[in-house]
């Protein structure tokens, strides 16, 4: 680590991306990610990088220009937010059945409608069963750091597969927090330099990208997708560790956060871990063995990993910053849950959906949390199973 | 000019084997197009649409060029990033070859759904040539009304009924609004002149800058005529001045085919099946207003105006 400078979230990923210095970013601005695209395009006006920038005319167009990158053989990166996101939604599923290692930071907004710029995970959610592997950050250094992991694991030629990495809008995109940064070289080291398998570009090798891929293949290559999320699994540690060597932090697919004792716990993702952790503190300080289990990567999913951190507790409960409408409770409960199933002695479970819009999540709000589950213990039941947190009836 | 002998010699990238329509226009077309190319390496994209359908059939592939699809409404913006990857690339002294760029979509996926990837990719200035192999319709998904498919030809969409005569607007002049792009290069261009239609494509790869080539590419399916009049039928486009030959090169308009007198446009309609309901008594006007439209668009071309 070389120097601590006051960065946003979205100024942490422009830097991450002058450290990797990608052949080709196509990009299109869009609240609360613009700002990356800004820096990003001054360091390219500076020739602090040699990247060939598109100014594309749509993010339906930004990810097509991707794919199209990709393919030829450039390591490629764009960034967008909600709307954007989902302007992109066809050629999201194409980057990640075509494998390829597209990174793409995400500002997580609200998606329309009704328009809103400030920050919920409706817009990343969604993709979800796209085939993208995504991580979710906590605070700015977080972002800057996984950035950088999330280009060696999407070249990795035994996974070759899209990632995003997602940040909340505003409160971690715009809020100027310390970040340490890495020299250049210790970043241009760890991501290696980029060796496409099958170029586009390789004319004495020609190959067809995209091809119509009907009932006797298609089934198999979906396959082929799920096997490169399993394995993902297997490899995403090592590079963790190799990180590790250079960072001196964990990066894992859960951080537990004082669970070893802990009798109640939530389960969240992003900014809102930070606010938890100081919550979490504070009861501790008052004997109240609370805990949280932050899950940064929720594709790969380890459902495996998030049973057993949960298996010891009492009663847990699950946030979502997004709603599925099967009022059945959001999508990291849905998966949280249902990677529970299998435990012989399992903890009450309860949902919150929360924050939705860019409604603010506060430490008086978490505590409310941490009292239910208190209450579902003594009672050996949870009064909810979904619950909607700040919301006026 | 085109000399047959030397384009005899040139090597096919779009091979046989392909499952496109016998009387197809879109091969013919490409393979002209890529007879300009010379022997230089090209790269082709290719949006949703026929030829992508027809050509690369999993585990198989027509093209012996590298290829790529990506979706239907982009192969503007997937070519874009193909086309900058290589200067990217070049730059850092990855690749040393000297590539052609071509894109290539039907009227669906070039005047209606790709327009904006395409309009970005010509104001963005890649060096890519852009066909639009143009049969005047969503042919690949059975017939429907494109913003290309002419005033009164009947249509999945837009059929000719009890109340209706098929299409009720004239077409896009998608040449024109390429050419407002103040591209290097931009052209109509139809299979029947294979010559004018290769020298066309000779100058677009030339072209320092964005290409744009409209080519008309009849389709017996869709427009309903014996497979193997597709050339006549092409033909009869360009002597009716139904679908005129010019090109906008550096700004400049030049007419490259005037038939010496031009035919009747009943001609043109009568050779195919998706305007047979205008030869009904009932809609004389409706063919009166089809010749009037010829018409006032070559007094245009002719005093040196595209619109």
């Amino acid at each position: 680590m070389s120097k601590l400078i006051p960065l946003t979230g979205d100024q942490a990923v422009a830097e991450a991306m002058r450290q990797i210095n990608p052949d080709v970013v196509p990009a299109y601005p869009i609240t609360p990610q613009t700002e990356i695209v800004m820096a990003f395009s001054q360091f390219v006006a500076d020739g602090l990088v040699d990247t060939e920038m598109i100014t594309v005319e749509s993010e339906h167009s930004a990810m097509s220009a991707c794919v199209g990158a990709s393919a030829a053989g450039a390591r490629a990166m764009t960034a967008t937010s909600a709307n954007g996101l989902a302007l992109m939604w066809e050629i999201v599923y194409i980057a990640a059945s075509t494998r390829l290692p597209i990174v793409m930071p995400v500002v997580n907004r609200a998606l329309s409608g009704p328009i809103n710029i400030h920050c919920d995970h409706s817009d990343t959610m969604g993709t979800r069963d796209s085939g993208w592997l995504q991580m979710y950050c906590e605070n700015a250094q977080e972002v800057y750091e996984s950035t950088i992991i999330a280009m060696r694991i999407a070249e990795h030629p035994e996974i070759l597969l899209p990632i995003m990495v997602c940040q909340d809008g505003f409160i971690t995109s715009h809020a100027v927090e310390g970040v340490k940064l890495f020299d250049d070289k210790i970043v241009k080291d760890f991501i290696g330099e980029y060796k496409p398998t099958f170029p586009l570009l390789n004319v004495k090798k020609p190959v067809t990208y995209g091809p119509l891929d009907l009932q006797d293949y298609y089934f198999e290559h979906k396959r082929q997708q799920s096997d490169a999320i399993e394995k993902s699994k297997k490899i995403i540690p090592q590079i963790a560790k190799e990180f590790k060597n250079i960072s001196g932090k964990d990066y894992g697919f859960i951080e537990e956060y004082k669970t070893e004792d802990a009798e109640i716990a939530i389960v969240a993702l992003s900014s809102t871990c930070g606010t938890a952790k100081v919550a979490v503190d504070r009861l501790r300080e008052r004997g109240v063995k609370a805990g949280l289990l932050k899950i940064r990567f929720f594709r790969p999913f380890s459902a495996e990993e998030i049973a057993a951190s949960l298996s010891k507790l009492k009663a847990v409960a699950i946030l979502d910053r997004s709603e599925s409408f099967s009022n059945h409770g959001g999508p990291v409960f849905a998966e949280v849950r249902s990677a529970l199933y299998e435990l012989q002695s399992r903890p009450l479970v309860t949902n919150y959906i929360y924050g939705l819009g860019g409604r603010d999540m506060d430490i008086s709000q978490i505590d409310l949390i941490y009292q239910d589950l208190a209450k579902a213990v003594e009672e050996n039941k949870v009064k909810n199973l979904i619950n909607y947190l700040g919301v006026r009836d | 000019m085109a000399n047959l002998k030397q384009l005899s010699k040139i090597p096919e990238r779009l091979t046989g084997g392909h499952r496109l329509c016998a009387g197809c226009g879109a091969s013919i077309a490409l393979r002209q197009v890529l007879l300009g190319a010379g022997e230089s390496p090209v790269v082709i994209g290719c949006a949703t649409g026929c030829l992508e359908v027809a050509t690369t059939i999993y585990p198989y592939s027509a093209w012996n060029i590298p290829y790529i699809h990506n979706a239907f409404e982009n192969v503007a913006a997937t070519m874009s990033g193909v086309e900058t990857t290589y200067r990217a690339l070049k730059k850092k002294g990855k690749i040393k070859e000297d590539i052609k760029f071509l894109a290539v979509g039907g009227d669906g996926g070039t005047y209606d759904i790709g327009l904006q990837s395409l309009s970005g990719m010509l104001e963005r200035g890649h060096r890519i040539v852009y066909v639009c192999y143009d049969n005047e319709a969503y042919m690949n998904t059975g017939i429907q009304r494109s913003s290309a498919t002419p005033h009164g030809a009947s249509t999945t969409t837009a059929p000719a009924g009890k109340v209706k005569t098929g299409k009720a607007e004239f077409r896009k002049d998608l040449t024109a609004i390429c050419a407002a792009h103040h591209i290097p290069y931009a052209a109509q261009a139809t299979i029947s002149n294979w010559n004018d239609l290769v020298t066309k494509a000779q100058k677009a790869f030339a072209a320092e800058g964005p290409a744009f080539l409209n080519i008309l590419a009849p389709c017996p399916r869709g427009w309903r005529y014996p497979q193997e009049t597709a050339i006549d039928i092409s033909k009869s486009a360009i002597d009716t001045g139904f679908w005129p030959l010019y090109e906008i090169e550096n700004g400049v308009l030049n007419i490259t085919y005037k038939p010496k007198e031009r035919k009747p446009i009943t001609e043109w309609l009568k050779s195919q099946g998706r305007y047979k309901h205008l030869f009904k008594p009932e809609n004389k006007s409706l063919i009166d207003t089809i010749q009037n439209n010829v018409d006032k668009m070559w007094e245009k071309l002719e005093s040196g105006h595209l619109i």
